[in-house]
């Protein structure tokens, strides 16, 4: 512990950009951990559910980060996992009375999957993997761009689903109503994708995305 | 035909490799190896001699297909004259048919293709037939009523998930026609069943329907059945229909004069289809056999332990309705999806039809059970045949062990 090594380093170094972008595109939890899959293909039925469950996870994971990153050294290695259960689920719950008391629509919309971000595999992972090694700052910033990568990718494929799945976006109608066939009237021509409502088909567009990253971004194709 | 072969060589040199048209190349050979047969040979190795290639698989199919599709092509006309209570001749049912039938095919046809020759040009390799039996297929599992626009979505959605995804023709793990047809039943569940779309009612001039006119099918009418127990007298009416004189009756189920999507209704002419493709050694009749098999115990043990009309329907009459005989001849033998192993296509068959009625009887919200029921025994047939194979070693492993 020489003191010389101990040299500054800015707020926003090269280090701590990468820590925002890295979970952006290289080493996104969805496409590429394959983490959260779950809220993923649960709550992206609609634009308004993703971006709420979105910035609760960056609250949950970035404040989270920097609680287990300020008392890594006191926390007793064979219990981590618990203490960190307990500092999550402190973390939701006040998520989810605030959702609550000022968003009560979204957060009956959300149902349980509130709740549910306690066993968000990104949380867990992101404690386990960084924020017990790293001091808090850096936590911050990773909490921050994971829960962005993570939220990215939730609100791309709430987009696609909301606007095929029921032609509107954040609850208001996009594709006019004079475009759908009415069966007794004989008029119209466009109908929604009921398929877009269902969980499998959100299975479907993460694919895609991960495949339409991965033509874009070669060096995330593994070798085999 | 010396002057088409003329053509192909003339623009050959353009579109090879170093060719000013180079990026052609995928669609020059295309059309030139559906002209003719192609002079690929292989090089080196020791290999079998057969005349039967990927293409010769396909048009058999094909062929195998036309009588259900002609007759598709007649019932659709038959039914639309026949809603309106007029007098129509085989030749008025035929070209309405056609009428309505073509475009489907055009647009299914035009739709794969394009995502085909998109693929093999991104990829740099020859388009092949693959495509040509799912483009016929697809139109034939379709309602007639169904705009062509979800045709194409379906189609396309089927192609590049079904197929392109796990490396094209050959790899997929899924069989695309079935992959199209379970895309629009779910994205479009209003086209895809109820009683609107099985038979075309826009009217010419002022007709009218007749009275009591019904667009459901067979199923949907049974699955209204559900729920009110057995010999109630509500569903006394829907039940009439499927005596020896109803409009569903056993003979007219066999023979297709009812409502279903374009090429499912006629029983008998599917089968004729299923023998050539057998005869031929295209099809595999374990398949078909077990699935029948498969499909009549489930239904034989439904009607044993009946609590609801649905469930007492006669087996035989059972497996005539729906898509039963169709995916049992044309979706559940596709040779790239099905087991490969021949014990593991018994096995595969006789799950595949169990299940299938097994889905339909039990949830008549899905009465394309059978269609759900291929594409799940699809997913299982590589563990199948990876526990037929498994087993076979180790029965070997045993008999050297004893030697």
């Amino acid at each position: 512990m020489s003191t010389e090594v101990k040299t500054k380093e800015s707020l926003f170094s090269k280090k701590n950009q990468q820590l925002l972008k890295d979970p952006f595109n290289d080493n996104n939890p969805i496409t590429v951990q394959v983490l959260g899959i779950c809220s993923a293909l649960a709550i992206t039925v609609k634009l308004e559910p993703a971006i709420v469950m979105s910035l609760s996870v960056m609250f949950v994971l970035s404040v989270g980060n920097v609680i287990i990153s300020l008392i890594r050294n006191l926390i007793p290695n064979r219990i981590r996992i618990i203490v960190q259960l307990v500092v999550v689920a402190s973390l939701v719950i006040l998520v989810d009375q605030f959702l609550k008391a000022f968003a009560y629509d979204v957060s009956k919309q959300l149902s349980v999957f509130v709740g549910l971000i306690i066993t968000n595999c990104i949380i867990m992972g992101r404690f386990e993997a960084f924020a017990l090694g790293n001091g808090p700052w850096k936590a911050f910033l990773d909490g921050i761009g994971n829960s962005i990568g993570y939220g990215v990718i939730l609100i791309a494929v709430a987009f696609v689903r909301e606007l095929l799945g029921s032609g509107q976006l954040m609850g208001a109608q996009i594709i006019p109503l004079s475009w759908y066939i009415d069966m007794d009237k004989g008029t119209g021509f466009y109908a929604n994708n009921g398929f877009f409502l269902f969980p499998p088909m959100a299975l479907i567009v993460v694919g895609m995305i991960i495949w339409a990253q991965r033509a874009k971004n070669t060096k995330l194709i593994e070798e085999n | 035909m010396k002057f088409v072969q003329n053509i192909f060589d003339q623009t050959r040199p353009l579109v090879e490799k170093d060719g000013k048209r180079n990026i052609l190349y995928p669609l020059h050979n295309a059309i030139e190896t559906m002209a003719f047969v192609p002079d690929h040979t292989a090089h080196s190795g020791a290999h079998v001699r057969d005349a039967i290639d990927l293409k010769r698989t396909m048009v058999t199919v094909i062929f195998a297909m036309v009588p259900a599709l002609l007759f598709g092509m007649w019932n659709i006309g038959r039914l639309h004259f026949g809603a309106f209570g007029e007098e129509s001749t085989l030749l008025d049912n035929v070209i309405f048919g056609a009428i309505k039938l073509l475009p489907l095919i055009i647009v299914t046809y035009a739709a794969g293709l394009g995502v085909e020759i998109y693929f093999s040009w991104k990829r740099n390799h020859p388009v092949n037939e693959g495509f040509l039996v799912s483009g016929l297929l697809i139109p034939l599992i379709m309602p007639v009523d169904i705009p062509l626009w979800m045709v194409a979505v379906s189609t396309i959605f089927a192609v590049l998930i079904g197929k392109e995804v796990f490396g094209g023709t050959g790899m997929n793990l899924l069989n695309p026609a079935l992959t199209a047809r379970a895309f629009a039943f779910f994205a479009y569940p209003t086209w895809m069943s109820g009683d609107k779309v099985w038979i075309n009612t826009t009217s010419t001039e002022g007709s009218q329907l007749v009275d009591g006119y019904s667009g459901a099918t067979a199923l949907g009418d049974l699955a209204t059945t559900v729920g009110q127990g057995m010999g109630n007298p509500a569903t006394e009416t829907v039940m009439a229909q499927f005596g020896p004189e109803g409009t569903y009756s056993l003979a007219n189920a066999f023979l297709g004069l009812i409502p279903g999507s374009i090429g499912e209704t006629s029983a008998a002419l599917i089968l004729l289809g299923g023998l050539f493709l057998v005869f031929k050694g295209v099809g595999s009749w374990r398949i078909m056999v077990s699935f029948f098999i498969g499909g009549f115990v489930m239904a034989a043990i439904f009607s044993a332990f009946a609590v609801n009309e649905f469930m007492g329907l006669n087996p035989l009459h059972q497996l005539m309705l729906g898509g039963f005989m169709f995916g049992m001849v044309f979706m559940a033998t596709d040779p790239v999806s099905a087991s490969q192993t021949a014990t593991g296509k018994l096995i595969y068959g006789f799950l595949a039809g169990f299940f299938g009625i097994m889905i339909r009887v039990f949830n008549p919200a899905y009465p394309e059970g059978i269609m759900l029921a291929i594409l799940f025994m699809n997913v299982m047939a590589p563990l199948i045949d990876h526990y037929v194979v498994e087993a076979n070693v180790k029965r070997r492993a045993k008999r050297l062990a004893n030697a």
